[in-house]
Order: C-alpha cells, then structure tokens, then sequence
C-alpha cells in the first residue's frame, strides 16, 4: 500500500499548518490570554479588596450599627443619623431631577426636530455629564448656597445633586423611549390620538421599566456623591437625640444642615487612630452594599424587561 | 342602556388630554433645560470669580510654582498653580499609562472573545465597578492600599502619586471599557466576515480590521477617561498625599511615590478655610473655571468624534 501511504504524505505536507498559519495560532493565543488577563485585572483585585471590606467589618455589622447614633465623634455607636440623611438627601433630589429628567427625555426623544439647536442640547447633556463633581460643588454654592439663599442646607445640597445627575436620568430615559418600536406610535396615530396621547398611552407603559432603571441608577449615584455637598450642607456631626423616636426618623428639615454617609465615610477615614478599623471598614462596608443592592437592582429589572419583550 | 363615561379613570384621561398643551409646555421647558443647567454653571462660577478676573496674573498662575494665599503680614499673596498642575497632569498621565491598556484588552476580550455567560458576566462586573462611589475609591487608597504600598516599597507614606494614580485608573476604567466595547460592536460584522474568509485569526482581526475602524470611538473613550481622572476629586484628595510638590527630575521612577496635589484638591481643602468673597476663595473659583473649560471641550470633542464615526457608518 504504498500509494496511499503517498497520498496521505501528500495530503499532510499540502494542508498542514505551514509556519506561517502555526504563528498565527500561536499569536492568537496569547493575545487572547493577555485580553483575558487585562479584563481579570479589573476585577480580581477590586473584588478582593471589596471582600477584605466586608470581612473587616462583619464584627460590626449588625442592627445596632444601622441604628445607632455615632458616639464620640464617630469613634463608637452607629451610623443611623447618616443613613437617614443619605436617604432624605436622595429622596429630594430625586424629587427635583426625576420630572424634568424624564421629560427632558420624552422630549429629545419623542418632540425634538432633528436641527442644530437640538444638537446643541444633546451636546449641553454630555457636557453635563461630564462636569467635574468639585465644579458642581463651586456652582451649588454660587447659585444655591447664596445667591438663591437657602444657606447650606438639606435643600441646596439636593438642588446641586440633582443638576449633577440629570443627565444619568435623561440618557436612560431616552434610550428606554426609543427602544418602543415606531410602528406603536404610527399606528396609535392613525387612530386619531395626538402625540401626547400616544405617548401617555403606548410610549411610557412599554417603557417605565426601562425608565424605572434610569431612576435607581440615579438614586445610586446620588447616595454616592460627596464633593457636591461637602460645601452645601453636610454637616460632619449634629447633636442627635438618641432616645426619641420621631427625631431618629425625621432627624432634618429641608433648612438644615445634615450628615451624609458618603461625607461620615470621608470623616471617620481621615481620622487615622482615633477611630476603630472596624467602624471605618463597617461604614464604607454599609454604603458599598447600599450601591451594589441598588445596581443589582437595576440590572436584574434590565434583564427581566429583555426577557419578556413582546416585539 | 347608554353609559356615559363617568369612571374615575374616564375623568382622568378626559383631565389629561385637556392639559396637553400645559403638559407640552413642561416638556419643552424640561428640554431645553439641560442648555439652562449649563449656562448656569458658567454663570454663577464666573459671577463668584468675577472681581479677581481683571486682576489675575494668568503668567504666575500657569507656570510659577508659588500658593501662598494667606502670606506673612507685610507681604503680598502669590497664585502661582503649577505645582497644581503638575499634580493634576502626573495623576492623568500615570493612570492613563495603567487604564489605556487594561481597559481597551478588557474591551476587546468582551467584545470579540468571551461568548455567552461569560460575556454577561463580565459586563455586569464592569457595570458594578463604575457604580462604586468616589468616596470609596478614596477610602481603599488611604486604608487599604496605603499599607499595601508602604510594605512593597518601604516608604514611610503610602499615600502618593502611584496611590492616587492606581485609585484613578480603576474609576476611569470601567467607563473606557464600555465606550470601546460600544465602538468595537457598531463595526459591522461583514468587515469581521470579509477578513474571517481570508483567513484571517481573530486577533489579525482585532487589530487589522476593528482597531482601525473603530478607532474614533477608541480615541473618544481614552479622551474621556482623561476627562474624568483631571476631574475626579475625593478618591485623589485622599490617596495622593496633598502635597505640593514638583520634582527636579522627571526622570527619577522614585517621584511615583511624592506626594502630589491636584486642583481638585486644593479647591476641596481650601475653600472651607477661605475668607468668603476674599481673593483667596475667587481665585478657587478661577480654578473651578479652568476645570469646567477643559471638561466642557474635552466631551464636545469626543462627542464630535464619535459622532464622526457613525457618520462614516452609514455612508459605508
């Protein structure tokens, strides 16, 4: 059988990786495993140190720090008086921010002509968005803080998060809208409804969960802030009655200066000896799961809406 | 039997369409407000800076070295940025040297190699990282990283200019990422069919075929993730030490462990303990102005340049 023996030769030295094919694979290879490093390099490291924040804290962890007041500057106790102020800071501003950014949404989406002003304005949203938060700060405190004259309060504080995170509310917005197909629309036209009605109607119930996501990723970035409030109402301790129940949940008004988590975080970390490791690690441990809860959220609503698309 | 329509909900759409012109109104108003939020940050930041603005000696702010706003009695104050600059430069320029390259492998390794849950994984991890605040960020580096850097390389503070920088380059990260994997998928998939025909690996692709094409979106995420390391406040304030220094040799690997300051910072550190509407708390603000500026270009010019690309998309 020599012949076939022959063929095969034949077919080996005719169609097996010649020098250059086998580099290329080889090449392929490791390019692919320096990708793959690059993306473990993002997350191996931050996910570790995540992990080393929360096994750092578990000691604290509990009830009573959630709802304990701080003792001795921030040395002992709780952080509830911080919590609560977070939550009021986000409640107001999401007040504020989450009508004009939806509608400025509805708008660019669904009424805005496609000329230059309207370039303009999507150029003003991603100059919005891409202002630094210490520039935020210097205009909460020339237009809120003084010129409007709220002073540094509850109120300036939520007024300057909201200019900040509109654009986040304005982009999840519009892209929820778009998503609704145009066929929806033309045929809701057709049966004489005006563009309003057609948008209360079939636009905004396709999309509200989508634009329920822009929400949470606003409330997210809101509670997370510091640089914009440090000047405009964050207060680094306020006296606090620990035993009354109507002033643990109705600590602040909209007139007064409040705490923060994100700006407690910042005071018990620059405090380097003072303070316990485990109260430092349990407050950035409280405000890292507040974010990630909340993201989580927003992310399995994403997927659940992608699952049970109907068009 | 005539019903007329008087149900609640009949009421409230009836109420509804009536307003639609005032609703319209609103919705117009909303739109246009982002130009409105924009001008008013310039506004009120120029108003608060605007007496000291005649006055400022724009040489000794860009290149002499000297920030000695509350000076000895007798002598004159001095706004000398540089060292702020200096500061503010070195942390872009180091973080972008570790960002640039993880974040567009990162990109790449998405985008064109992982398939299905793997894929989704990783993007929601990514999709998580950007979500950690600031605040954190500046927490890891004083309190976690900060003995980590001090044991490696036996200093005696490990809040530096590497500090900051590595804290920096992980914020900007996740933003690089996405923007690249966005300009990587708008690349219609003939072109990866057309080289896959001629044989072409899936790396010669990458770098044959996306990169060039993509390349406009990759040079608008790099942008602005510059824009967002000159911009980021907390993180830095905390992991770089605060200190104003510039090094005499540039070319010394040691200066990675200085400390540095960047405007960010000083306008955080400074501006509670400066006299309200003194020279010293205006020239914050003109500080504030230089920022503003350069991040209002810096994302107009990646928002033209991406826009660039998708124009060229649909002429291919």
């Amino acid at each position: 059988m020599p012949e076939v023996a022959n063929t095969t030769q034949l077919a080996q030295s005719r169609f097996a990786a010649g020098p250059i094919e086998q580099r290329k694979v080889l090449v392929e290879g490791i390019a692919k495993k320096l990708m793959l490093v690059a993306a473990l390099c993002l997350i191996v490291p931050v996910l570790s140190i995540i992990t080393y924040i929360f096994f750092k804290a578990a000691p604290v962890l509990g009830l009573d720090f959630l709802w304990g007041v701080p003792e001795g500057g921030g040395t002992g106790g709780g952080i509830w008086p911080p919590l609560i102020g977070t939550f009021f800071l986000v409640l107001v501003s999401l007040c504020i921010c989450a009508p004009i950014g939806i509608m400025s949404g509805i708008y660019l989406n669904e009424y805005a002509p496609d000329n230059w002003f309207t370039r303009v304005i999507n150029m003003a949203v991603t100059s919005l968005a891409g202002v630094p938060s210490i520039v935020h700060a210097l205009f909460g405190v020339g237009a809120f803080v003084l010129t409007f004259g709220m002073g540094e309060s509850l109120l300036a504080a939520s007024c300057t998060i909201a200019v900040m995170t509109i654009p986040v509310l304005i982009t999840s917005t519009r892209e929820a809208l778009s998503a609704v197909p145009m066929a929806f629309r033309q045929a809701c036209w057709n049966m004489g409804a005006t563009k309003w009605q057609t948008i209360r109607t079939i636009v905004l119930p396709n999309s509200i969960s989508g634009i329920l996501t822009g929400v949470i990723l606003e409330v997210s970035r809101a509670a997370g802030e510091t640089a914009p409030i440090l000047f405009t109402g964050a207060a680094a301790s306020i006296p606090f009655m620990a035993d009354s129940l109507g002033d643990k949940l109705m600590p602040y008004y909209l007139g007064d200066k409040f705490m923060a988590l994100s700006y407690h975080l910042k005071v018990v970390a620059d405090k380097l000896n003072d303070v316990p490791e485990a109260m430092k690690y349990g407050t950035a441990a409280v405000l890292i799961g507040l974010i990630f809860i909340l993201n989580s959220f927003s992310i399995v609503l994403r997927m659940y809406l992608r699952s049970r698309k109907k068009w | 039997m005539a019903t007329k329509k008087t149900s609640l909900r009949g009421l409230g759409a009836k109420f509804l369409d009536g307003a639609e012109p005032l609703i319209r109104a609103l919705i117009y108003a909303s739109g246009w407000s982002s130009i409105v939020f924009v001008a008013a940050i310039f506004f009120f930041i120029f108003r608060e800076a605007w007496p000291i603005l005649p006055r400022v000696n724009w040489g000794e702010f860009f290149f002499t070295n000297d920030w000695v706003p509350v000076p000895a009695e007798g002598n004159k104050a001095s706004y000398g940025a540089m060292s702020m600059m200096y500061g503010t430069i070195s942390v872009t320029i180091v973080s972008m040297v570790i960002a640039v390259p993880l974040g567009l492998g990162a990109a790449v390794y998405i985008s064109e190699f992982a398939t299905g849950k793997v894929k989704e994984s990783f993007k929601v991890l990514i999709e998580l990282l950007a979500a950690i605040p600031s605040i954190v960020w500046g927490f890891i580096g004083l309190v976690v990283l900060n003995p980590i850097i001090q044991d490696v390389f036996g200093v005696a503070v490990g809040v530096n200019l590497l500090n900051g920088s590595i804290v920096v380059a992980f914020m900007a990260v996740p933003m690089i990422v996405s923007i690249s994997e966005d300009a990587l998928r708008a690349v219609p998939d003939t072109y990866r069919e057309a080289a896959l025909a001629l044989g072409a690996s899936k790396w010669q692709i990458v770098y044959k075929v996306l990169f060039p094409a993509a390349k406009n979106g990759l040079l608008a995420a790099c942008m602005l993730g510059v824009g967002r390391a000159v911009g980021e406040t907390m993180a830095v304030l905390m992991a770089t030490g605060n200190g104003m220094v510039i090094p005499e040799n540039f070319a010394n690997p040691a200066i990675l462990l200085d400390k540095v300051r960047t405007l960010t910072a000083t306008i955080v550190s400074e501006l509670p303990d400066s006299v309200h509407g003194g020279d010293h708390y205006r020239m914050l603000f003109v500080i504030g102005i230089v920022l503003l500026v350069f991040s209002v270009v810096i994302n107009v010019t990646s928002d033209i340049i991406v826009k660039g690309v998708k124009g060229d998309q649909k002429n291919a």
